[in-house]
C-alpha cells in the first residue's frame, strides 16, 4: 500500500482531454481495524479544504475507525488527501476534545454546566443590548461549520439582535473570490466546474499552490498532465511549488506586485488580436475603462516592476490567448496580497476577452480556502444579506423582513457589513462589548499577533468561544463552549465548484459536547428572539427543519437550493446549485448563455471603486444599466503598502503546507501528519542563506514592524530578498502562548485589508532577518513540497512509514 | 479673463487637500484603511497639481485677488481623536474635497468655452478620481457613522 505522506497525491491513473477522470477509491483505517470489522459506513464529504470530496466515516463500536472516498462522487472519483485521509477521523476523535462547558471564574476556567454557560451568556447579552444596543454585539465564525449553522447563526444576528458586526474566517480565505465574482458578474457564484480539468486545454493557476492547498483536484490535474493530451500550465507564484515544477511558464512575481503582472497579461491578449470582439461587444460592458487602465503595462514594464522575464510573460499570454479551452484557478497568492480584488477581476476579465465562460473547459475557479466558506457567504454569516441579496436593493431586504416576520429596520443595512479586522477594532476600543467567536482561532490566524492578544485579552469584552479543543483563543474567552464536531452532527455544505454534500451522523459527541446548530437555537430561545406575531424567530427543532427554511430563503436567487432535499442528496450525493425547477439536477457551469446577475433587481451589489473601496450606489449603477451583460472592472496598479527599507530589507510572505490546515487544531493531532512537518521554520533562498551566513536548519530571528520570531531555516526555493513562513504554528502545543519563544507567522504580519473585499493582506510585508544559533539538525519542513531544499538529497526525505500507508483500489 | 483666479483656487484647494489628507493618515494611524488610503489619495491630490502646472503655465494663476481669496480655507489645523473625531475628520476632508471637485466642474466649463483640449484632457484624467474621492469618503463614514454615534464612548 503506498505511504500517502510520502506520496501526497497517490497513484497517477491518467485520462485525455474529454475523458472520465478513472475511479480510485483511497482508504484508512484505524490499526488493527480491517474492512470486515467496521460496524458501519456513514455518508459524508471531507472537511480538511475546500475541495469537498465525497467520503465514508467508518463506525466501529460507536467510534470514527476510518475514511474511504466515495467511487460516485463527482468531486474526487474515490480519492482522498492525506489530511482527508489521517485527520478528518483522528482530528475529531481526540482524548483533548472539550467535552463540557467552562466558565471564567477569578481569572480562571473552570468548569460548568450548560445552564450555567448559556445563563451566562444571555445574561451578559441582555444587559449589553439594553446598555448600549445591537452595536454592542459581534460575531465572529468559521468556514467549516455547516449551512444549517451559519444560517441559524445569520438569522439571529440579522433579525434577533440587529447587528451589522457579523463575520467569519471566511474574510481572510475566500472574501476576495466572492468580490471579485460580484464585481464581475453581479453575484457570487462559481461560473466554472470541477470538469473543466477534464475538458481545458490550457491551465492557468494565480498565486493557487493547488498540489498543497486541494491535492485532490491537483490528482486530477497530475492525471491530465499523465495522460496523451496534456493541458499546457502556467503558474503565477513567488515559490518554485509542485505546480510550478509542472509549470510551462513560471512566472515568480514579487510579492505585491500582482495587479501590474495581469495589467500585462490582459494587455498582451488584445495587442496580439486574441479578443472575441463579438462576445466583448454582445455581453460586457466597460473595455474602454479596462484598454486604458492596461495601456503603459508592456512586457518589459511588467518585467522590471514584478522581477520576472518579458518573455515569460508574452509566452503566458500567448498561451491564454492562442488556447481553445482555458481553465483558471485563483486562491490566496492574490486573495490574500495587495490589490486582492482588482488582480482577481483581471483574471475574470481575461476570460471575457475570450468569451471562455460557461462552455466545457473555459472554467474559472476562484477558489475557496475552507470546505464551507461557500455556505458562509450564502447564508450571510460574513454579514452579506442572505441569498446574495444586496443590501442597497430596499425589495431585497423586505423579502428577507417578510421571511423571518420581523419589521425592515430592525435587519442592519444602512452600510456593507462590518468586516473581522474592523469589528476587532471595534472591540479593542470598547464599542463591542460581546464578542462571539465559534469555530475559529483567531489569536494564531488574524494578522498582527501582539495586538490581537491585546484585545481578545481586554477585560471588559465578554468573549464567547465555541470550538472543538481548548485553543489559544479559547484561553482568553469568559465562556467556553464543547461543539460537536463533523462525524457528530447532521448538515449540508458546499464546496467550490458549488456541489452540495449531506453529512449525516456517524457517532455521538464526547461527553456533553452540542451541535453549533444547537448552541445557536439555544441561545436565540433563551433571549427570546421572536418575529413580529410573537411566535418565535427559530423554532427549528433540528437541522432538517434550517434547511428547508435555507430553501425557501435561496428560492429565485443564484444559490437556488429550493429543488433539493436530505432525501435526495442521500440517495444521490453531490448535487451543485442551482437546483430548482428549472434545473432539477443541478447545474454543471453557470452563464452559459452569456446573461449574468447584474440586472439592477437582481444583482448582489451595485459595485464598488476597486482602488478605494468606494460604493458605485444604485443610481450611477441603473444608469450604467448593465443588465445582464459583465463589467470589466480594474484599477491602477500601486506598490505595496510596506516595501523593503534599509531597516526591514527583506519581503515576508506566509502560506500553507500540504500537511497541514489552519491552526493545526485537528492537522495536529494526526500523528502521520504532525510527524511530517512537526514544527515551525521559515524558508530562505540559497543566496541570501549565503548572504546571512545561514545554514539549513540554523535558527534565525525574524523581525517586522510588529514583532518577531523564531525559527529554523529551510534552505529552499523561495525566490530570492523574500522570507516565506507557514502559517499553522501557533501555541496550543508549546505551553500555550508565544511568552519568549513567539513562532507564529503572524506575529509579523501587518493589519492592511483589501478596499473591496476586506480580506487582510497576509502576503506581503517587510522584514529583517539575524542568525541566533547554529541548528543541531535539518529544519522541520517536508521535502515533498514547494519547502523541499534548494540542494536536493541534502536532508532526509519525509516519509510516512508503515502508519501512512492507505489503501488505493482502482476501478 | 478671470480664469486664473479659478485656476489659483484649484492649485491651492488640491494642495490643501493633500496636506490634509496627510494630516489625516498621520492622526489615525490606528484605522489602517483610512492610513493607507488617504496616503493614496494624497498622492492623487499632488498628481493633479502636477497635471495643472503646464495649464498654469499658459493662462497664469491668480492666488492674490480680493473676492475668491475669502474661499480659500486653512485646511485642518490638527487631527481629532477617538471614533467620533475620526468622523469629524472625514467629514472636513468630505467638505474641502467637493470645494476641490465644484472648483474643477467650472475650470471645466471654461475650457468648454475656450475650447481648449489640453485643458479638458487634464479635466478628465483629474475631475473623476477627486469624485470617487468623494465616494470613498461618503462610503467610509456611513460605515463609521452609527459606531460612532451609538456605541462608543
Amino acid at each position: 500500500m503506498p505511504d500517502r505522506i510520502a506520496d501526497i497525491w497517490g497513484t497517477r491513473t491518467p485520462y485525455g482531454q474529454g475523458g472520465n477522470w478513472p475511479v480510485r477509491v483511497d482508504t484508512k483505517l484505524a490499526d488493527g481495524v480491517a474492512k470486515a470489522d467496521v460496524d458501519r459506513w456513514v455518508k459524508s464529504a471531507c472537511l480538511l479544504c475546500s475541495n469537498g470530496c465525497g467520503c465514508d466515516i467508518a463506525v466501529k463500536d460507536g467510534r470514527m475507525v476510518g475514511i474511504r472516498g466515495r467511487a460516485e462522487d463527482r468531486v474526487n472519483h474515490g480519492r482522498l488527501g492525506p489530511k482527508g485521509l489521517f485527520a478528518s477521523w483522528q482530528g475529531v476523535d481526540n482524548r483533548d476534545r472539550l467535552t463540557v462547558p467552562l466558565v471564567r471564574e477569578d481569572g480562571r476556567l473552570v468548569e460548568a454546566d450548560w445552564d450555567t454557560a448559556m445563563g451566562r451568556i444571555a445574561e451578559r447579552s441582555r444587559a449589553l443590548l439594553e446598555e448600549k444596543g445591537p452595536l454592542s454585539h459581534g460575531f465572529y465564525t468559521s468556514g467549516q461549520l455547516f449551512l444549517e449553522e451559519y444560517y441559524a447563526l445569520a438569522v439571529l444576528g440579522k433579525a434577533g439582535i440587529g447587528t451589522p458586526h457579523m463575520d467569519g474566517n471566511t474574510r481572510l480565505c475566500t472574501a476576495t473570490a466572492a468580490a471579485s465574482l460580484k464585481e464581475s458578474f453581479g453575484a457570487d457564484g462559481q461560473p466554472g466546474s470541477y470538469t473543466d480539468i477534464d475538458e481545458c486545454d490550457a491551465i492557468f493557476l494565480y498565486g493557487h499552490n493547488m498540489a498543497e492547498t486541494q491535492t485532490v483536484l491537483w490528482a486530477r490535474v497530475l492525471d491530465r498532465i499523465a495522460g496523451p493530451d496534456r493541458p499546457r500550465v502556467v503558474c503565477v507564484d513567488p515559490r518554485d511549488t509542485e505546480v510550478a515544477r509542472h509549470a510551462d511558464v513560471h512566472l515568480p512575481v514579487r510579492p505585491g506586485t500582482n495587479l501590474a503582472l495581469m495589467h500585462g497579461l490582459v494587455r498582451e491578449v488584445v495587442a496580439n488580436g486574441w479578443v472575441d470582439e463579438d462576445y466583448v461587444a454582445g455581453h460586457t460592458q466597460r473595455f474602454g475603462d479596462l484598454l486604458a487602465a492596461v495601456e503603459p503595462w508592456t512586457p518589459e514594464a511588467v518585467a522590471e516592476t514584478c522581477g520576472v522575464a518579458a518573455a515569460d510573460v508574452r509566452r503566458a499570454a500567448e498561451i491564454f490567448g492562442t488556447s481553445q479551452r482555458v481553465l483558471s484557478t485563483v486562491l490566496q497568492g492574490f486573495y490574500q496580497s495587495w490589490q486582492a480584488t482588482a488582480s482577481s477581476c483581471q483574471v475574470n476579465n481575461l476570460h471575457l476577452l475570450r468569451g471562455m465562460l460557461g462552455r466545457p473547459g473555459c472554467g474559472l475557479l476562484q477558489m475557496n480556502g475552507q470546505p464551507t466558506a461557500q455556505n458562509n457567504r450564502e447564508c450571510g454569516a460574513d454579514g452579506d444579506l442572505p441569498g446574495f441579496r444586496n443590501w442597497e436593493n430596499p425589495k431585497h431586504v423586505r423579502e428577507l423582513a417578510e421571511l423571518w416576520g420581523v419589521d425592515e429596520l430592525k435587519i442592519p443595512h444602512w452600510a456593507s457589513p462590518t468586516h473581522a479586522a474592523q469589528i476587532f477594532r471595534y472591540a479593542e476600543q470598547g464599542s463591542i462589548g460581546f464578542l462571539w467567536i465559534s469555530a475559529t482561532n483567531p489569536a494564531v490566524s488574524m494578522p498582527e499577533l501582539p495586538r490581537m492578544r491585546r484585545i481578545l485579552a481586554k477585560p471588559e469584552l465578554f468573549l464567547v468561544v465555541q470550538d472543538l479543543y481548548l485553543t489559544e483563543t479559547a484561553q482568553y474567552a469568559d465562556v467556553v463552549l464543547p461543539a460537536a464536531a463533523w462525524g457528530e452532527k447532521t448538515g449540508t455544505f458546499t464546496n467550490v465548484d458549488r456541489t452540495v454534500h449531506l453529512s449525516d451522523q456517524a457517532v455521538e459527541p464526547p461527553g456533553q459536547a452540542r451541535s453549533d446548530l444547537d448552541i445557536f437555537l439555544d441561545y436565540s430561545r433563551r433571549m427570546g428572539f421572536a418575529r413580529n406575531d410573537g411566535s418565535p424567530l427559530l423554532d427549528w427543532t433540528g437541522p432538517e427543519d434550517a434547511f428547508r427554511a435555507w430553501q425557501e430563503c435561496s428560492r429565485g436567487r443564484p444559490c437556488d437550493y429550493s429543488g433539493m432535499s436530505y432525501a435526495m442528496l442521500r440517495e444521490r450525493g453531490g448535487i451543485q446549485w442551482p437546483c430548482n425547477d428549472e434545473h432539477p439536477d443541478g447545474l454543471d457551469r453557470l452563464y452559459t448563455d452569456g446573461t449574468f446577475s447584474t440586472d439592477a433587481a437582481y444583482c448582489e451589489t451595485y459595485g464598488h471603486d476597486l482602488t478605494t473601496g468606494a460604493t458605485v450606489g444604485p443610481t450611477a449603477y441603473r444608469a450604467m444599466a448593465p443588465a445582464g451583460r459583465a463589467l470589466f472592472k480594474t484599477a491602477p496598479y500601486s506598490p505595496p503598502p510596506e516595501e523593503p527599507s534599509d531597516e526591514y530589507p527583506l519581503r515576508y510572505t506566509t502560506g500553507r503546507t500540504a500537511y497541514h490546515f489552519h491552526t493545526r487544531t485537528k492537522t495536529g493531532r494526526a500523528p502521520q501528519l504532525n510527524a511530517a512537518a512537526p514544527g515551525m521554520w521559515i524558508e530562505l533562498s540559497a543566496a541570501d542563506a549565503q548572504r546571512y551566513g545561514i545554514g539549513e536548519g540554523d535558527i534565525a530571528v525574524v523581525s517586522s514592524a510588529r514583532g518577531r520570531i523564531t525559527a529554523p531555516v529551510r534552505i529552499g526555493d523561495v525566490r530570492e530578498g523574500t522570507v516565506f513562513a507557514p502559517f499553522h504554528f501557533g501555541y496550543w502545543d508549546t505551553g500555550g502562548s508565544p511568552d519568549d519563544h513567539p513562532r507564529a507567522a503572524n506575529e509579523l504580519t501587518m493589519t492592511e485589508w483589501d478596499a473591496v473585499s476586506k480580506q487582510p493582506i497576509f502576503k506581503t510585508a517587510a522584514v529583517r532577518l539575524e542568525k541566533a544559533a547554529a541548528g543541531s539538525g535539518p529544519a522541520p519542513a517536508p521535502t515533498t513540497t514547494a519547502s523541499r531544499p534548494a540542494q536536493p538529497g541534502t536532508v532526509p526525505a519525509t516519509i510516512g512509514g508503515a502508519a501512512a500507508e492507505a489503501r488505493e483500489e482502482p476501478a | 479673463m478671470k480664469l486664473p483666479v479659478y485656476l489659483g483656487l484649484l492649485h491651492q484647494s488640491e494642495a490643501t487637500l493633500a496636506e490634509s489628507y496627510r494630516q489625516v493618515a498621520e492622526g489615525h494611524g490606528e484605522e489602517p484603511d483610512v492610513h493607507f488610503l488617504c496616503l493614496t489619495l494624497a498622492r492623487q491630490c499632488d498628481a493633479h497639481q502636477d497635471a495643472l502646472a503646464p495649464i498654469i503655465g499658459r493662462y497664469g494663476e491668480c492666488t492674490e485677488d480680493d473676492e475668491p481669496e475669502r474661499l480659500h480655507h486653512e485646511g485642518l489645523s490638527k487631527t481629532r481623536s477617538g471614533p467620533v473625531g475620526l468622523l469629524r475628520d472625514l467629514q472636513d476632508l468630505y467638505l474641502m474635497a467637493n470645494l476641490v471637485d465644484i472648483t474643477w466642474t467650472m475650470v471645466k466649463q471654461a475650457a468648454q468655452g475656450l475650447q481648449d483640449a489640453e485643458l479638458l484632457d487634464v479635466i478628465a484624467r483629474c475631475d473623476g478620481e477627486t469624485e470617487v474621492q468623494l465616494h470613498w469618503l461618503k462610503t467610509r463614514m456611513k460605515q463609521a457613522a452609527p459606531q460612532a454615534l451609538i456605541a462608543a464612548s
